[in-house]
């Protein structure tokens, strides 16, 4: 077996390694900590590069690419408990994503973390949080992958609350541990099914392990007391891991309070990599998700792939409208990252693994891009996050602006170029050939509207118009999302951030521009890659079919969402920070102009946006009562529960006990009135006794 | 050389007593050698008998007319839990060296518990353990009456009555087995190879049991135990959750379980759903599960939360052994070793760390005091802790609780929803009290700061560490205990909980 498969426990274990000695280190070894973070995790991305060459170089040579290495870890009764990892195109694309996205926002951290005192403790967090999460990535057992899982739970709650003394950042964190963990415990039950059911909980294992077929086969024809097959059962639990993890509808709550978190955190866990996991768990486990009791033809999708495209679908739109209202810079870009999420769910559960991989990796990319970018914005502004309040940034902060204007591009999927538009595309050409239903294409269709729109909208108030930061000046030290970064510079004025967070923008943009032609339909490398079939190139493969009409649709949907943004808000510079929204401020000029030569198309634009307007109403609306008050429900009804059990355990349990003890110690007391403790009294009653002892003696004697 | 733990807890104790009174560093470091040499000694032992058989220690007729003899044994499971009782008794001097009050006659009577727990783990004589666990109810009392807080003789007199209550019953079993097998011995092994009747074993093994479970926390005997943690001085309530209840599960398992199989099997009629006593006690475990969690996750003291937690720790280990199949016991063992640890490290915390330098356990009264910032090592322990102790991977309760679902989910599939919603409340107490004892305060600049306190010593740094490594250990190498519980768990003593296959 090859070196690299024997230890490719070293990439996770090299940043733990550096998260190990820096929490020994002193608070002020600043730079051990960051050097020590940073180097290994160059280590690791040099040992994940070795590894991809090594699945290439299998590739080419016609082996099999995936390859195991599985070790006993414990007895389970006479069966032993193993533990393994896997190196095959999925974990090596991954490893490859996390190990390099994650390096570069480490560099970044530096200068973003600069004035922070608990410099340290945050490069600690960091690199244990980067050696969990490949170990997710590398794990060949679901147990192993679980608790990778939740060690990497539990350092987004670390690194969300580390300014834990701002109320809201320990409560976001607080959030985001307890209904992730909710998620984990459907996935916790399904793991323990598996294992009854199957035996393993290792993927692989020369035909033994839980996904290959003689498992698989099995647990189809096992049929649970509701009706459908076992497999289902289990990979609908496991699907709930990935909901709470993923910000996935109705688990997505905790996923925009997270950004309570420093801005290389919400970049690095909120957006690249930890959310992406629930969305490689399904990747992962594919053959469990696909399995179904039918015949297995590629034209019946199982239960459970239809679970998650309509969960992906639901969560990709309503990620979407939701964003549309939002002020807050990084805000809208976590909606955006639920919305996107669930794009990635929707293209597993129609396309397969290929397809919803390839936005995941280009979605990494483009999305740490745009949210270091919002930092670098955050930075320059003294800490300020409403963009009303922003403005003018173009010549203010121009690497900033032309990376973010990259970012921003290929989220929104601008044609040809930007690699957002590719990964999108194969997951709508997917959609738009699924065999269930159309629902899936048309609800993706308009959230890529919706996205286009957005994100305009935000560019214009940002890095359009004149800068509006001065005139809020007064009131700004109230502004609890400043409080931190406020007191740690002086001048108010924004600025462009130092070299150590502008140049990883700069190198992460090339990829936010390029990737998406590792995986066009012309040129499938991607795709034939990660499913290990055979790589052709086809330029007619972009005209058959649907191909062409989806894609022009989806180029004309981004284009007119980038369009009716720049109608609302680009025409027109924003003056000034406390003017109303020029969505919601619908007013009758606009109706005049609309009376003009675009009547038509304006007039769809005004309904779909009145339409739009209420509809995100009413979606921020039911996040913010119905699901946050069902979540608050719940506890209440728990709460109300625990003070019963407290008054039962006082009052009837205890009180038990204490009776006893009374009605013990009120007997004591009737007895001990005949051992008052005086000779006479004793006497008195011997003396008694003696009489009457000698008067039945006497009595007897005469008879 | 087993014994000699016994011999020399016995020996430090009386040492102790005839100290000069005046030589405080003295008692300490007595007491600590003592601790230290007990530690090595079950570490030896358990590092030599791998395989984890049956191993005799010690054997003396000693009152030959009644069939009683001084018979020491131990094999995998008591080699395990007599490493865990060396590790918290050293932990406990670690946490008690800045006890200035009557110090020798404090590490006197600690050390009288800690030789009698060494006596009951390692007695295959069921006369001899009865009298060891015995032994451990009076330096108990003495323990939380003299250095005790919070109504410490209500608490003190409570415990004592309720392990009274225990033993009473446990007694009346044990005198009923020892003249239903012809009253020819009281070795354990003789009496559970001997065939009881059914109809007997059918009244004998729930007696027994809950005899034993009112020291485990079995719920709704578990009243004793919240009250008895809060009141107990650090050291005291390190031993009393991390070990002494476990010798109340021990007994369940090694005692009722093994004498009484039968006991467990089905009655032959169901009465509200219930067909065996097995079936009942599953089902009182599991409520403690959730019982304990839920109550702990109201509690205002810093200390009711944890004594709280433990009932609900300990809810597992019975409902491990009650799974009857390997997986479900080993993982009950484990989880003893676990919870004992864990139990352990979070009551230092609680009474060494935080409430012997505030004075107070009152979580809100906490928060203001910004615990996180003043006392970070406190702060960083009770973390680690909390999660170890709600089954983050890595730490012990992980693996337990893993073994122990596993097993439920083979014998009580309905059950194991409950159990998964302990476990997610688990999480929620944990965090209510971590968030309100260390990072409730807000760091406003016109806040007066934070009254200094003194600092963490060497000492406690130490005994934080040891405890942290170990249940890292147990939760990355649980092979290293499993290899020797599973021998165990196959000897002829198991013989009839087995029936011929797990």
């Amino acid at each position: 077996m090859n070196w690299i498969v024997q230890n490719l426990w070293l990439v996770p274990v090299l940043p733990l390694l550096a998260a190990g000695i820096s929490a020994l280190a002193k608070r002020k070894s600043r730079t051990l900590a960051a050097s020590l973070a940073i180097g290994s995790m160059a280590f690791s991305f040099l040992l994940s590069v070795w590894a991809f060459a090594h699945v290439l170089w299998l590739r080419s040579n016609g082996q099999a690419t995936q390859q195991v290495f599985n070790f006993r870890w414990f007895q389970f009764g006479n069966d032993w408990l193993s533990l393994g990892w896997v190196l095959n195109p999925l974990t090596a694309v991954m490893l490859v994503m996390v190990t390099f996205v994650g390096m570069l926002i480490f560099i970044y951290s530096v200068g973003y973390m600069e004035h922070d005192e608990n410099f340290t403790r945050f490069f600690c967090f960091l690199a244990l949080f980067a050696s969990a999460m490949l170990g997710v990535v590398i794990a060949n057992s679901l147990l192993l992958l679980f608790m990778c899982w939740e060690i990497v739970g539990l350092t987004s709650y670390l690194l969300i609350g580390f300014w834990y003394e701002k109320p809201s950042a320990a409560a976001a964190s607080k959030k985001a541990f307890i209904t992730t963990r909710i998620g984990d415990l459907p996935f916790f039950l399904g793991i323990v099914w598996l294992y009854a059911q199957s035996g393993t909980l290792l993927f692989y294992n020369n035909g033994a392990g839980c996904l290959e077929h003689a498992s698989i086969n099995h647990l189809i024809s096992q049929t649970t007391a509701i009706g459908f097959c076992a497999a289902t059962g289990i990979a609908v639990l496991i699907f709930c891991g990935a909901i709470g993890k993923s910000g996935q509808f109705p688990l997505h709550v905790w996923l925009p309070d997270a950004m309570e978190g420093p801005t290389p955190v919400s970049a690095l866990i909120h957006a690249a990599t930890m959310v992406a996991a629930g969305v490689f768990l399904v990747a992962r486990v594919y053959p469990l998700m696909s399995a179904h009791a039918g015949i297995a033809t590629d034209l019946t999708t199982s239960t459970a792939l239809q679970a998650v495209t309509w969960v992906g679908a639901i969560t990709a739109l309503f990620g979407a409208v939701i964003a549309v209202a939002q002020f807050d810079i990084k805000r809208i870009l976590a909606y955006s990252t639920v919305s996107q999420l669930g794009y990635m769910m929707m293209g597993l559960g129609v396309g397969g693994v290929a397809v919803g991989m390839f936005h995941l990796i280009t979605h990494a990319f483009f999305k740490s891009l745009l949210f270091l970018g919002a930092g670098s914005v955050i930075h320059g502004c003294s800490g300020e996050q409403d963009i009303r309040r922003m403005g003018g940034l173009r010549k203010l902060m121009p690497f900033t602006f032309a990376t973010y204007t990259i970012g921003m591009l290929a989220l929104c999927g601008f044609p040809f170029f930007f690699s957002g538009f590719w990964s999108k595309d194969e997951i709508l050409h997917a959609a738009h050939s699924w065999n269930i239903s159309q629902a899936p294409y048309y609800m993706g269709a308009f959230a890529a509207l919706l996205t286009a729109f957005y994100m305009s909208r935000q560019m214009f108030y940002v890095f359009g118009g004149k800068s509006r930061l001065a005139e809020s000046s007064e009131d700004h030290s109230h502004s609890p999302a400043s409080a931190d970064h406020a007191h740690h510079h002086g001048s108010s004025a924004p600025h462009e951030s130092p070299l150590v967070m502008t140049v990883p923008l700069m190198l992460l943009a090339p990829f936010a521009l390029l990737l998406g032609f590792l995986g066009t339909a012309a040129w499938p490398w991607f795709q034939s890659f990660l499913d290990d079939t055979q790589l052709t190139v086809n330029f007619g493969a972009l005209l058959e079919g649907s191909m062409l009409p989806v894609m022009l649709s989806s180029s004309v949907i981004v284009l007119l969402g980038l369009g009716i943004g720049w109608w609302i808000f680009g025409r027109r510079p924003i003056k000034s920070a406390e003017a109303p929204d020029n969505l919601g401020r619908l007013s009758p000029p606009l109706f005049t102009f609309l009376g003009h030569a675009f009547y038509v198309d304006a007039l769809y634009g005004a309904t779909i946006i009145t339409l739009n307007t209420q509809f995100s109403k009413i979606s921020d609306w039911l996040d913010r009562w119905v699901w946050n008050g069902a979540v608050k429900t719940v506890t209440n009804i728990v709460l109300g529960l625990a003070h019963l059990d407290n008054f039962i355990d006082t009052h009837v349990v205890n009180s038990g006990f204490d009776e006893g003890c009374q009605s013990v110690s009120r007997s004591g007391q009737i007895l001990s009135l005949l051992q008052a403790g005086r000779i006479q009294g004793y006497l008195k009653i011997v003396a008694g006794v003696l009489i009457v002892f000698t008067i039945i003696l006497l009595w007897k004697a005469k008879i | 050389m087993l014994a000699w733990t016994i011999y020399i807890s016995f020996l430090g104790a009386l040492a102790l007593f005839l100290l000069p009174s005046r030589r405080a560093a003295w008692a300490r470091i007595l007491a600590l050698t003592t601790t230290i040499i007990t530690f090595a000694i079950t570490l030896t032992a358990f590092i030599q008998h791998r395989t984890g058989e049956m191993l005799t220690v010690a054997h003396y007729p000693w009152i030959p007319s009644l069939g009683i003899q001084f018979s020491l044994k131990a094999d995998g499971i008591s080699l395990t839990l007599l490493l865990l009782t060396g590790v918290i008794g050293v932990c406990g001097v670690l946490f008690s060296w800045n006890i200035e009050d009557r110090i020798k006659e404090f590490f006197a009577f600690y050390l009288v518990l800690l030789g009698a727990v060494y006596g009951v783990f390692l007695s295959f004589d069921l006369f001899l353990l009865f009298v060891f666990y015995e032994i451990v109810v009076i330096p108990k009392y003495f323990l939380i009456a003299i250095w005790g807080s919070t109504r410490r003789e209500y608490a003190a007199m409570k415990l004592v009555l309720y392990s009274f209550i225990g033993s009473a019953m446990v007694l009346v079993g044990l005198i009923a087995a020892y003249v239903a097998a012809g009253s020819k011995s009281t070795a354990l092994g003789d009496l559970a190879g001997y065939p009881f009747a059914p109809h007997f074993q059918m009244w004998a093994f729930p007696l027994v049991f809950v005899g034993f479970g009112i020291l485990a926390g079995l719920w709704p005997f578990h009243t004793w135990a919240p009250t008895g943690h809060v009141a107990a001085p650090t050291a005291a309530s390190m031993l009393l959750a991390g070990v002494v209840m476990k010798l109340g599960a021990y007994g369940c398992l090694r005692v009722a379980m093994t004498l009484f199989p039968l006991g467990l099997g089905p009655w032959g009629f169901h009465v509200l759903g219930f067909g065996s006593w097995r079936d009942v006690f599953a089902l009182l475990a599991v409520i403690g599960i959730l019982y304990g969690a839920l109550v702990a996750l109201v509690q205002k003291d810093f200390k009711f939360v944890i004594g709280y937690s433990s009932i609900s720790h300990m809810g597992f280990i019975l409902l491990g052994l009650m799974t009857l199949n390997q997986i479900g016991i080993s993982g009950a063992v484990v989880q003893m070793v676990s919870h004992g640890i864990l139990a352990g490290l979070l009551f230092a915390v609680v009474g060494r760390l935080v409430y012997s330098r505030t004075h107070t356990r009152d979580l809100t009264a906490l928060g203001p005091m910004r615990l996180g910032k003043v006392i970070p090592f406190a702060a960083f322990t009770f973390v680690v802790a909390g999660m170890a102790g709600m089954g983050l991977p890595g730490f012990s309760g992980f693996v337990a609780e893993l073994m122990i679902v596993i097993g439920v989910w083979h014998s009580y599939p309905s059950l194991i929803v409950f159990v998964a919603i302990g476990l997610v409340a688990g999480v929620a107490y944990i965090w209510r009290s971590m968030q309100m004892a260390f990072f409730a305060g807000t760091d406003l600049d016109t806040d007066p700061p934070p009254p200094p306190l003194p600092p963490i010593s060497f000492s406690e740094r130490l005994g934080a560490g040891i405890l942290i490594c170990a249940s890292v250990i147990v939760g990355t190498f649980p092979q290293l205990f499993l290899n020797v519980i599973h021998p165990a768990l196959n000897s002829p003593l198991f013989q009839g909980l087995r029936k011929g296959g797990w």
